[in-house]
């Protein structure tokens, strides 16, 4: 159970003067269970893969598979495999429509032919998952809320298809920390809970450090990095600085402090190991 | 998804058309039209089409990009010469059954539809060589004398460019937006208009909020940066002539001649 894409290749524009390609053969394959962040300059490519990870994008060459089915093709399989995979846009706020939040919300869903019964449950629980009260929500307009709600109301808009593998495109961008944190408590509640794949995409090396198990590093439209999140940010640091990604902070603070003459007993990477180390360093705890 | 719009599609470059003012290649164009309307003989047609390819290769412009231009209009072309053709008096070359082909017919086809080329053809050398922002500047200074008349000429450019500057942004938003849409399980193909018509809503709906949203985003902008209309208002980039827009302005009073004399001095007139 895995998504696998095989060397695929991507151009946007072909055959005008603004031609660019945006993928060159790029291989990875990402199993249920797994967590990964996708990490990488603006510009890397990194929305671009994800728009082929669910067929939005055809592949110039090469082939993506989800379960084993080839999206490149036609069907009632392929729609399936399809529906298989949600994924939450870069702004996603912007893609709001209905008259209330319960009918945007709702809108997935239905559409992949679900009871109205069960599209209710859908829509309640992921609600709850957004942190958005059912009650004094559903009926209200998705175009009076704050930006951050939007946010949720979107993102809540993914979450009830019930995806096996979601993507989230900075998903944090523009959100306030608590929400920001809440949402990804609860993403972390249900990738422990069901057999899913979660794939990141973010600008913040503290999001990737802390929640993903395995970071892909894109740079220049291809993959440049693919490995566990803690032996990269380890022994990939000079890579990393080449095409441009940042390193977590406890990481560059650990150092510092080493610097200086407190030695920690190991590589901090979240900024919870790092308070942990340090405590443990002078003897406070 | 929704690519390939090359008409008005600015292609970038640095030859001697690109470089051209906008107001001499503005001009230029209106008096190749009128050129075009003057021509009558087959002389005449060869001089201008030999034109608009020493222009072509001037601008250094791939050549299959402007015959590509003809594109959204070749429905109308190919009728203008199938009429002619049909319905053209005169000598017959070729007849079968109650159709006859003549040759008064067919020069006139060729003629008439040769004329629609060329005028798509040295229209979109105009937008392929020149961007959208310095063609409205041009139109600007163009118009500037009807002022006085009531022609709102800083107003009518400055809705022009925010136009223009728009259509990519909203292409780009459609896109996204029905991909969001595809994301969740949207289908745009398929069932009868109503259906199809309702199933559009979440694409239309946030395209026009996000439109609107731009829009007022725009005018706070600009009005942050204390615009109040064309009154007073100068230019960051002033509009000047140099030696090449004379030279280009004496090619066309030269290409207007050649046409001219082929049409008036009689004699030399050869179908
Ligand atoms: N619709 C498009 N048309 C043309 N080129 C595009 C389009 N979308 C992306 N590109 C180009 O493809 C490349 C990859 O873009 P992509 O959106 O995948 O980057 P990204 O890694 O997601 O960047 P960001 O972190 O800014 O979101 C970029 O160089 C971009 O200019
Ligand atoms: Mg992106």
């Amino acid at each position: 159970m895995s998504i696998e894409v095989k060397d695929i290749s991507y151009t946007y524009m072909t055959k005008t003067p603004f031609e660019r390609q945006a993928l060159r053969n790029v291989t990875v394959t990402i199993e249920k269970g797994e967590f990964v962040a996708i990490i990488g300059h603006t510009g890397s490519g990194k929305s671009t893969l994800a728009e082929h990870l669910n067929g939005l994008l055809t592949p110039s060459t090469g082939t993506v598979c989800v379960d084993g089915v080839n999206l490149n093709g036609k069907g009632d399989k392929v729609r399936s495999a399809k529906h298989k995979v949600g994924i939450v846009f870069q702004y996603p706020e912007h893609q709001l429509f209905a008259e209330t939040i319960y009918e945007d919300i709702a809108f997935g869903p239905r559409n992949s032919g679900k009871s109205e019964e069960e599209v209710e449950k859908q829509v309640r629980k992921a609600m709850g998952f957004v942190g958005l009260d059912y009650d004094a929500f559903s009926t209200r307009s998705p175009f009076q809320l704050s930006g951050g709600q939007m946010r949720r109301v979107a993102i809540a808009g993914v979450i009830a298809m019930d995806p096996e593998y979601l993507i989230m495109d900075e998903p944090s961008a523009g959100l306030d920390p608590i929400s920001r944190d809440a949402i990804f408590a609860q993403l972390s509640t249900v990738f422990k809970e069901r057999d899913i794949a979660v794939i990141l995409i973010t600008h913040s090396m503290e999001e990737a450090a802390q929640y993903a198990s395995r970071l892909l590093v894109m740079a220049k439209g291809q993959i440049a990095i693919d490995g566990k999140t803690e032996l990269v940010f380890k022994e990939q640091r000079e890579r990393l600085q080449e095409v441009g990604v940042d390193i977590p902070e406890s990481i560059k603070i650990t150092d510092l402090l080493c610097e200086k003459g407190l030695k920690l007993e190991k590589q901090a990477i979240t900024k919870e190991q790092l308070v942990q180390y340090i405590k443990k360093a002078k003897g406070w705890s | 998804m929704l690519a390939d719009i090359t008409l008005g599609q600015y292609y970038p470059g640095t030859s001697f058309v690109h470089k051209l003012d906008p107001r001499t290649k503005i001009l230029a164009t209106m008096s190749f039209i009128i050129a075009v309307f003057l021509a009558v003989s087959a002389t005449s047609y060869a001089v201008l089409v030999a034109f608009v390819l020493s222009v072509i290769f001037l601008a250094r412009l791939p050549v299959l990009l402007v015959v590509k231009s003809i594109k959204p209009l070749w429905i109308i072309i190919v009728l203008t010469m199938g009429i002619h053709l049909l319905t053209g008096q005169g000598e017959v070359i070729w007849s079968w059954k109650f159709i006859s082909v003549t040759k008064e017919g067919l020069s006139m086809g060729v003629m008439m539809s040769l004329r629609l080329v060329l005028l798509l053809m040295i229209s979109s050398i105009l937008t392929f060589t020149t961007s959208p922002i310095v063609l409205t500047d041009g139109i600007e200074y163009l118009l500037k004398p009807f002022k006085r008349v009531g022609v709102p000429a800083h107003e009518l450019a400055m809705m022009m460019t925010i136009a223009l500057r728009f259509i990519p942004t909203l292409l780009e938003e459609t896109d996204r937006i029905m991909k969001a849409q595809m994301a969740r399980g949207a289908e745009f193909k398929g069932g009868n208009i109503i259906a199809r018509a309702k199933g559009m809503l979440p694409i239309l709906i946030p395209l026009f909020i996000s439109a609107f949203r731009r829009a007022d985003e725009l005018a706070v902008a600009m009005e942050s940066r204390c615009y109040h209309g064309g009154e007073g208002r100068t230019s960051m980039h002033e509009l000047v002539y140099r030696h090449r827009d004379l030279l280009a302005a004496l090619a066309m009073v030269v290409l207007i001649v050649i046409i001219g004399v082929l049409k008036w001095s009689n004699g030399l007139c050869v179908i």
